[in-house]
């Protein structure tokens, strides 16, 4: 069984505004030592998925497995044991780390809630300074006195504290320096390498997560409409918002990035209260047919173990050959 | 790797030292508790005690130095302990509506839902009541002693408290932090004295010293209609008796008068200077 | 002829309790009606101050103006007293920002703010100056315009509030428009619909566009030329496609080698620039990025470097590539 199994999960707000189904029946799997990275722009859901997996939010429908145990709706005490084999990296360096404690206290503090000794908590956090690459003496300093590379470096050593199976990082470079990113993302590569453990990168930088991870999620308005391996995916997108996503993604390349077929998708997001009927992205979606607007594609297997949420498919060229011929899809070529 | 040392106390008090005005408040304040602790050996008779004519001005009688009141008591002795009197009710009202105020303000924070309501109502309930009248109410019921003046006191100025403390713990609920520390299996209470009250706790300080202030005032306008304890020298006493003789002998209202506006604008001065040194720490961007 | 936008030696000082810090130190930069000239560094490279300069926006306290001089078509803007300056932003230079969710006043609806940018630089009756927000509307592609005058901002989405921030800055149809990471805070899809327009604008109104940013893909994108920024000097200058396809400077090619691109081989590592970019009072002595550069020797760490021409239109800050180019002209000349 994979490491950590998600299942039809959903999750549901009540707000003033009515309701808002935020994750709607999502299923992924990330298997021990992969890198799965799950993308998508603001308001698909992803970093809802992600806190809802390690239940910090609570989960309104569906199943989640970690290391074969279903943790779906375990109670605080029984849960508590399992959180040492899944851990988080937040986004924001500033807000990640309490203010009021010194670095060396944050990063012990998992195993002390644990009921470690304070000789085992001192010698872990020691260790997992130096590998994080920040030098022994700063342990007693507080978090306003390091940089955002370097807070960031902390937040990823308190989740290694307990030693997790799987990572789920929650933007985890976004807000960074560009000079810093680098480090940073070398970092959790070397440190993947070393321990094996596992990462959900989400991200709604398509360029990190490309590098980064084996395989790829796309989400749009709380579904998945693409999956499979990274490099497939990139290579040929299957579905028509995979494409618009990854054709407006910033192209460090002048002559590629003014000459390679854009696509400018035209209007704006639904809004996630009142979810246009049929495929979500019909509304923006270059192929856009009649059968797109009543009927919601189900998320199904194509080949290469790939999967896609869409009545038709990209990767069949011919199938986009002929929408394009037919006058229903708006390109721009440069 | 250039990453200066720095210790949150020493930071904080250069910062707070840098307001002048904020260390001539504290050096007023230090004033004060200096003269309160003081009083039983510059004055050692009973204050209240008739000492000489009534009605004799200040800076004419080297007896008397801030004269006498309508009675004949010694005023600078009346001051003196009346320092005392005040110091205890500035304490420990503003205590009890701290910890009141804090109580009832994060755990409606904390637990949101209908216990956030009921207890908001409660708030509100406590802040639309009259202020003074319910002060007086509670000291006529229970009567008139230093102890009952306290209670009462404490119980109408815990409102502000309770808001402030509230949005504060909404604020810091959801940061990441927070959020890193319920991922890692803490219990609630230990996230709520560990992580959120350290950082909640800045703001309530800097109110605290204003709520002070506002015990003092409160203390001195219940002594002034004469509800005050008889037993104790109060400044609000003092203003109250002198009253009727703010005609001839107005000097018997005026100087508790400056005493106490003296004493409330220190806190002011000393409540801003750690606003300024606290907040720039904590919006640490 | 002279350039439409000139700046020459621009030297702006920071007044602060710590000291005096310089955060601009010597920018010279000239810009054409029709260019794009992308003003590219991290945090606290100087590069927003440069454009708040220009707008004569900079905060004062702390920040002055201590030498150099700016140009518009000729006449001097750095010295202009307030109120003729008033005159001039808006109507010949114009700013959008980076954040668009807190750049329009939330009190009042999207007409009033468009209408009343207009009649502020051309008195004209109100109906009037609603007729042209209309036209304002249309013209940044937001669909059902007029419905939209009665909106207030936090009723529209990120994305068509910076197309209202847009619709603002050209009412008056300026010579110069200035644009702080316009879509850093935006979705990536929204990102390309928003450089579409800039760049569409730019064509039919022959304004000049000075684009700040962090992101070397938008600047691909968009840019005819890049001036890079460090520390408040500006390090490099070139054509884009030449800066792209041989950086000069080390930082520019730290950059560069930073951003993960699409082309980029995955899996490898990403080139790393060592340590952070240092605060303005710590500024090592010599060349800003010697203790951070892998080619510097003892003349970067004693001297700062000067701006000297590596080709047509391109200029580098830089003693290793003025070693370089010493080596190639005496090789030749021998």
């Amino acid at each position: 069984m994979s490491l950590l199994s998600v299942r039809d999960l959903s999750v549901a707000f009540e707000t003033g505004h009515g309701r808002l189904q935020a994750v709607n029946e999502v299923s992924l799997e990330v298997e021990a030592g992969e890198t799965v990275g799950l993308v998508g722009e603001s308001g698909c859901g992803k970093s809802t998925l992600g806190k809802a997996i390690i239940r910090l939010v609570p989960i309104s429908g569906g199943r989640v497995f970690v290391d074969g145990k279903d943790i779906t709706d375990l109670k605080p005490r029984a849960l508590k044991p399992l959180r040492a084999a899944i851990q988080m990296i937040f986004q924001d360096p500033y807000g990640s780390l309490n203010p009021r404690h010194t670095i060396g206290k944050i990063i012990g503090q998992p195993l002390v809630v644990a009921g470690a000794s304070k000789s085992e908590v001192r010698d872990r956090v020691d260790a997992l300074m130096e590998k994080v690459g920040l030098p022994r003496e700063v342990r007693s300093r507080f978090p306003h006195e390091f940089s955002g590379g370097q807070r960031q470096r902390i937040g990823i050593a308190r989740a290694l504290t307990l030693n997790p199976k799987i990572v789920i990082c929650d933007e985890p470079v976004s807000a960074l320096d560009v000079s810093v990113r680098a480090q940073v993302i070398n970092l959790m590569r070397d440190l993947q390498q070393e321990l094996g453990v596992a990462y959900l990168f989400i991200s709604h930088d398509l360029s990190v997560v490309e590098h980064i991870s084996d395989r790829l999620i796309v989400m749009y308005l709380g579904r998945v409409v693409e999956a499979g391996r990274s490099v497939d995916i990139w290579a040929r997108p299957a579905h028509p918002y995979t494409q618009a996503l990854l054709a407006a993604a910033p192209l460090a390349d002048p002559k590629a990035a003014r000459s390679r077929k854009r696509i400018v998708l035209y209007g704006e997001p639904p809004s996630p209260f009142d979810p246009p009927l049929g495929c979500a992205f019909n509304t923006r979606c270059p192929f856009a047919q009649d059968r797109c607007r009543s009927e919601r594609p189900a998320l199904r297997s194509i080949q290469d173990g790939r999967q896609l949420a869409c009545h038709f498919d990209l990767v069949d060229s011919t199938v986009e050959a002929s929408l394009v011929e037919s006058g229903r899809a708006q390109y721009i070529t440069a | 790797m250039a990453i200066t040392a720095s210790y949150p106390f020493i930071d904080f008090a250069r910062h707070f030292v840098r307001n002048r005005a904020a260390v001539l408040g504290l050096v007023l304040l230090f004033l004060l508790v200096a003269l309160a602790l003081a009083a039983p050996s510059l004055f050692p008779r009973n204050p209240l005690r008739i000492v000489g004519r009534p009605e004799v001005w200040p800076f004419v009688n080297p007896r008397f130095p801030l004269g006498t009141d309508s009675l004949g008591r010694d005023i600078a002795s009346m001051v003196a302990y009346g320092a005392r009197t005040t110091l205890m009710i500035g304490l420990f009202a503003s205590l009890t509506a701290t910890i009141i105020g804090v109580t009832v303000g994060a755990t409606a924070a904390y637990r949101g839902g209908w216990v956030d309501e009921v207890l908001m109502r409660f708030t509100e309930l406590f802040q639309t009541i009259p202020n003074i009248i319910f002060v007086l109410t509670i000291v006529s019921i229970l009567g008139q002693k230093i102890e009952n003046i306290t209670i009462a006191v404490g119980l109408v100025t815990w409102t502000p408290i309770a808001r402030l403390t509230r949005a504060e713990f909404l604020s810091l609920r959801d940061r990441d932090f927070v959020q890193a520390c319920r991922a890692m299996g803490m219990g609630d209470l230990r996230i709520v004295w560990g992580e959120i009250l350290p950082n909640a706790l800045p703001p309530v300080i800097v109110l605290w010293s204003l709520v002070v202030a506002s015990a003092i005032l409160f203390e001195s306008a219940v002594s002034f209609l004469g509800l005050g304890d008889p037993n104790v020298a109060s400044w609000g006493g003092l203003i109250g008796d002198g009253r009727t003789l703010i005609r001839t002998a107005w000097y018997i209202c005026a100087v508790p008068g400056i005493v106490i506006m003296l004493t409330v604008l220190a806190l002011n001065l000393v409540g801003d200077g750690l606003n300024d040194a606290l907040n720039p720490k904590l919006r640490d961007r | 002829m002279p350039a439409l936008l000139e700046i020459e030696d621009l030297e702006v000082s920071l007044f602060t309790r710590v000291g005096v810090l310089k955060a601009i130190d010597g920018m010279s930069l000239s810009i054409d009606a029709g260019e794009t000239v992308a003003i590219v560094g991290e945090s606290g490279c100087g590069k927003s101050l440069t454009a708040l300069a220009i707008m004569g926006l900079l905060p004062e306290p702390p920040a002055r103006i201590i030498g150099g001089n700016i140009r518009l078509a000729g006449r001097d803007i750095a010295t202009l007293p307030e109120a003729q300056m008033q005159r001039v932003r808006g109507r010949e230079i114009a700013m959008i920002f980076q954040d668009p969710m807190t750049a329009l006043n939330p009190v009042l609806t999207v007409g009033y703010q468009l209408a009343e940018g207009v009649r502020r630089h051309n008195p004209m009756p109100r109906q009037d100056a609603m007729d042209k927000a209309v036209e304002l509307l249309r013209r940044v592609r937001i669909p059902d315009a007029e419905r939209r005058l009665d909106d207030y901002p936090h009723q529209l989405s990120g994305g068509m509030n910076q197309r209202v921030a847009i619709a603002m800055a050209i009412a008056c149809e300026p010579k110069v428009l200035i644009a702080d990471e316009p879509t850093t805070a935006l979705d990536v899809t929204i990102q390309a619909q928003i450089i579409d327009l800039m760049k569409d604008l730019q064509a039919s109104l022959g304004m000049a566009l000075i684009i700040i940013t962090h992101d070397l893909g938008v600047v691909a994108e968009i840019a005819d030329r890049v001036v890079v920024m460090y520390a408040g000097r500006k390090v490099e200058e070139a054509p884009v496609e030449e800066l792209f396809a041989r950086p000069l400077h080390p930082y520019t090619r730290g950059l560069l080698g930073a951003t993960a691109s699409a082309l980029l081989q995955r899996g490898g590592r990403l080139a790393e620039i060592a340590g952070s970019v240092p605060p303005l009072s710590e500024l090592p002595p010599g060349c800003a990025f010697s203790n951070r550069c892998n080619d510097a020797f003892d003349r970067c760490r004693a001297q700062k470097p000067r701006l000297i021409a590596a080709a047509r239109g391109r200029s580098v800050a830089c003693f290793a590539v003025e070693n370089e180019e010493d080596r190639r002209v005496a090789a030749v000349g021998a």
